[in-house]
């Protein structure tokens, strides 16, 4: 077999090593800086009730879910009240439910929502009272 | 000896693969009796309940536009129903209109001076055989099993089929964002958004706290609501003793909006 010959060996290393540099700048550049999880800040009410409709592990993996079933209920179904898991009855309301104890929406939802990079347009309906005051 | 160990080695094996078998099906039943209740919902313990809602207007007791401005902007300050100037854009869920407009098939150029000037209440008839819900692409307007035509807003893509479904004009489309003139926002109630239409709700949300609807609060007893269904209702009383027209009967909609002229 004849030896092949590489031509222009230097130049082509050399711009691999730059396009691999290019490649991965985003990465190195935010190397060590991952944004930490926030801490949301309850409300006095929030912490004094000391649990939400549901437990708190609950609420944090499928609170979402947990509003769309009330929303299809109040709307749909004319059904307003929530009984829990423990028997402890709730208005289902967006507004007037859990945000009097979550006061401080953008301490709460707002906070972790931008974290993950979800827009939610319950508030382009439902009412925070503090944005609107 | 070779015979009879492999035959009990089978029975063992398959005695445990049993009882290996058997135990999620304990767990199952075991944990079916614990404390923890599976979450619930209802109604709520005031709720207002009909077979059929519906509202007679006695337009013998009102005047003037003055006497209905009460009832329309009660409506629509705890809707939060915006106020825009400009006619196209414009958001109603009670308005009034001329005899000639509303009852535009009932009307004749001699017409009593009373009537021929009077302003007549006007909002969502909530019909027996609504239009707007067979039109609705998304079912996101819909009737409710006491008669009620509601809107669920989260559903609503805002193609406006209802609009030109219903025959009474009743639904608005929201062409702008509703906030900015929204004067003050009743803070328990939701607005809307840009792109939805919206309508008279029969107040829904004050039935289901045991309240009768804003507007026949405020009316000095000029509007009556009540179930059609229940023979000893005041909408029903008022219906067999007296003379009451609905607005375009020919198209057989069967409004729930009955008028004492």
């Amino acid at each position: 077999m004849p030896k092949k010959k590489m031509y222009d060996r230097g130049k082509v290393f050399a711009g691999l090593a730059v396009f691999v540099v290019l490649l991965i700048f985003p990465f190195l550049l935010n190397l060590g800086k991952a944004a930490p999880a926030p801490e949301l800040k309850l409300s006095d009410k929030a912490k004094a009730a000391k649990e939400c409709v549901e437990s708190k592990a609950y609420m944090t993996a499928n609170h979402m879910q947990l509003l769309n079933e009330w929303r299809e209920t109040v709307v749909r179904n004319a059904q307003r009240v929530y009984v829990n898991s423990s028997g402890k009855k709730f208005e289902m309301s967006l507004s007037n439910t859990c945000l009097d104890c979550h006061t401080e929406k953008a301490e709460f939802c707002d906070k972790c929502h931008n974290y993950a990079a979800v827009t939610p347009y319950c508030w382009d309906c439902h009412v925070d009272p503090k944005e609107t005051m | 000896m070779e015979e009879s160990s492999r035959r009990t080695f089978l029975k063992l094996a398959g005695f445990s693969a049993l009882g290996l078998g058997a135990k999620p099906v304990l767990d199952a039943f075991a944990s079916s009796g614990g404390v923890q209740s599976k979450p619930m919902v209802m109604k709520g313990e005031k709720a207002l309940q009909a077979k059929r809602w519906a509202l007679v207007i006695d337009t013998r007791k009102f005047k003037s536009e003055k006497d209905l401005e009460p009832m329309i902007e009660v409506c629509h300050k705890i809707h939060n129903v915006p106020k825009l100037e400009n006619k196209r854009h414009e958001i109603k869920w009670l308005w009034t209109e001329e005899f000639k407009h509303i009852f535009s098939s009932q009307t004749h150029d001699f017409l009593d001076e009373r009537v021929k000037d009077l302003p007549f209440l006007t909002l969502c008839n909530h019909c027996e055989k609504p239009a707007c819900v067979r039109a609705c692409p998304t079912k996101a307007t819909f009737k409710r099993a006491d008669g009620i035509v509601l809107m669920d807003f989260h559903r609503c893509i805002g193609c406006r089929f209802c609009m030109a479904a219903c025959p009474y004009g009743s639904r608005s489309f929201n062409f702008r964002d509703p906030r900015p003139f929204i004067k003050e926002t009743n803070l328990k109630f939701p607005t809307r958004m840009k792109g939805v239409v919206e309508k008279c709700n029969f107040c829904a949300e004050r039935l289901a706290v045991g309240k009768i609807p804003a507007c026949v609060e405020v009316s000095k007893g000029a509007l009556a609501f009540g179930d059609l269904g229940d023979s000893k209702s005041k909408v029903r009383e008022l219906l067999s003793s007296n003379f009451t027209i609905r607005r375009k009967p020919a198209l057989g909609a069967g409004p729930s909006v009955f008028y004492i002229v």
